[in-house]
């Protein structure tokens, strides 16, 4: 058997190069940016603040709301600017994501903004906009129990690997190309999404849990430098 | 003056370490530390539940934040705009999701009802206290010194975390502004600076230096920065 090769040249449990920054969006209370290799997500947070209308408001807790989008020019084919079935999809389950560690019940009736766009999309884009959401709303001083972290795992064929790119979510071979990203609570064993795409045994599930909680702990590591280097700037 | 502590070997104040914790972070374990503001303790751990500077005073372990929204509390000095009248009182806009309310009662004489414009029109701008906050609002008064409506001059914001930097150490740095620029100077804690004179050039000074103070707040000995820098463009 000839041994599996990823296009780019990465072992199966490499992510893309990382990069992430905070403070990038001066008016916003707080803001992150976050790449995986040519996927760019940034993340601006709003808030809390005056909810309109008014009957959207809860006297409980805030309500959190996530818009995300991909810009116009970020994909190849021009993508038609505005919602669609799919941003808006991807802005509520960021919602449910994030959520878990954000301590709402501070800021009854109020509602917390945070606008994902997407700059340059190559596969993996919601996981890139959770992180990079997850550090924007650290750096706008919201209580938080947790960064939130999150990755795709994929499988092509029948290797489970880490961090898909578009070339490789395209792949057709054999038993094809799988998407499995998943988020969790950094310093636990949580996960606060999981979305499957494709096939997947049973059995290769707990090999590829085992594959994102590495990858994570790596994510958690850059977005924590980038959280304390924006600190003294 | 500054007084610099010369610190003898055993008769040490308690030390304060400084450090910037993401949320979730391990600041400290060990049962005898106390969870302070923006902490909290899971297992023998302190953990931090925002981002910001970790300030370790004796056992108190707590984080202060270094960016975000203004969250209003009780006994904030804030600076706010009067954008509604009602029967009993005013609508004071303070940059926060609920607006805050000053009670007819506050006004230092008696104000005719029908004629509340008279003290406070919609557009004036206040420095009040918050005296409590419920969940139908925030209730703010003018008790106390430095409290009441803004006449002339103009406001600007900066950023609601760096406002204990303008007023410095015990009012340090708002005194080294006034004494430097002749100028009437009010900072509230949402943000909103306020400077009054006679003369424009000094209460654009007064600016510059409020935004110097603001752009750089983790540099050393800046009262003593901010001293020279007056010296030098004097």
């Amino acid at each position: 058997m000839v041994a599996f090769k990823r296009p780019d040249g990465r072992k199966i449990t490499d992510l893309r190069p990382m990069t992430a920054k905070v403070g990038v969006v001066p008016n916003a209370d707080g803001s992150a940016l976050f790449a995986f290799g040519d996927t760019i997500a940034i993340a601006a947070v709003y808030g809390p603040r005056l909810l309109h209308p008014q009957h959207m408001q809860d006297p409980k807790q805030a309500v959190l709301r996530v818009n995300y989008d991909l810009l116009s020019f970020s994909v190849y084919e021009r993508k038609k600017p505005g919602p669609s079935r799919r941003s808006q999809e991807i802005s509520k389950m960021t919602e449910y994501a994030l959520s878990p560690v954000l301590d709402l019940k501070e800021f009854p009736n109020t509602v917390i903004d945070v606008q994902i766009y997407i700059l340059q999309a190559d596969a993996g884009t919601r996981t890139a906009g959770i992180n990079a959401a997850s550090m924007a709303l650290a750096h706008a001083g919201l209580p938080m129990k947790d960064l939130v972290c999150s990755v795709a795992i994929g499988k092509q064929d029948t290797t489970v690997v880490v961090d898909l790119t578009k070339e490789e979510e395209d792949f057709h071979e054999g038993e094809g190309a799988t998407d499995f990203p998943l988020a969790k609570i950094a310093n636990s064993d949580q996960f606060t999404l999981v979305q499957l795409d494709g096939n997947i045994s049973t059995d290769l599930i707990p090999a590829a849990i085992q594959l994102a909680n590495d990858a994570c702990a790596e994510i958690y590591e850059v977005q924590k430098k980038a959280l304390k280097e924006g600190a003294l700037q | 003056m500054a007084i610099k502590k010369i610190s003898v070997a055993g008769s040490e104040e308690p030390h304060k370490k400084r450090y910037v914790v993401v949320p979730g972070e391990t600041i400290v374990s060990g049962e005898d530390y106390l969870p302070s503001d923006g902490t909290r303790r899971q297992g023998v751990d302190i953990v931090a539940a925002r981002y910001g500077l970790a300030e370790e005073a004796g056992m108190v372990i707590r984080v202060i934040s270094l960016t975000g929204a203004f969250v209003p509390r009780r006994g904030n000095q804030v600076i706010g705009r009067v954008s509604n009248i009602t029967l009993n009182g005013w609508v004071i806009d303070i940059d926060w999701a609920s607006n805050g309310f000053l009670p007819i009662d506050e006004s230092p004489h008696f104000i005719n009802k029908n004629e509340m414009d008279q003290f406070l029109a919609i557009g004036d701008m206040i420095v009040a206290k918050i005296m409590g906050i419920t969940a139908r609002g925030i209730d703010l008064g003018f008790d106390g010194p430095g409290l009441g409506k803004l006449e002339g001059g103009f406001a600007f914001k900066v950023s609601s975390n760096r406002t204990p930097r303008v007023i410095g150490r015990e009012g340090s740095m708002i005194n080294l502004i006034k004494e430097n620029t002749k100028c009437d100077v009010a900072v509230g804690q949402n943000g909103w600076i306020w400077v009054y004179s006679e003369n424009m050039d000094d209460m654009l000074k007064a600016r510059k230096a409020v935004e110097m103070i603001t752009e750089k707040p983790f540099v050393e000995g800046l009262t003593e920065k901010m001293e020279q820098w007056f010296q030098e463009t004097k």
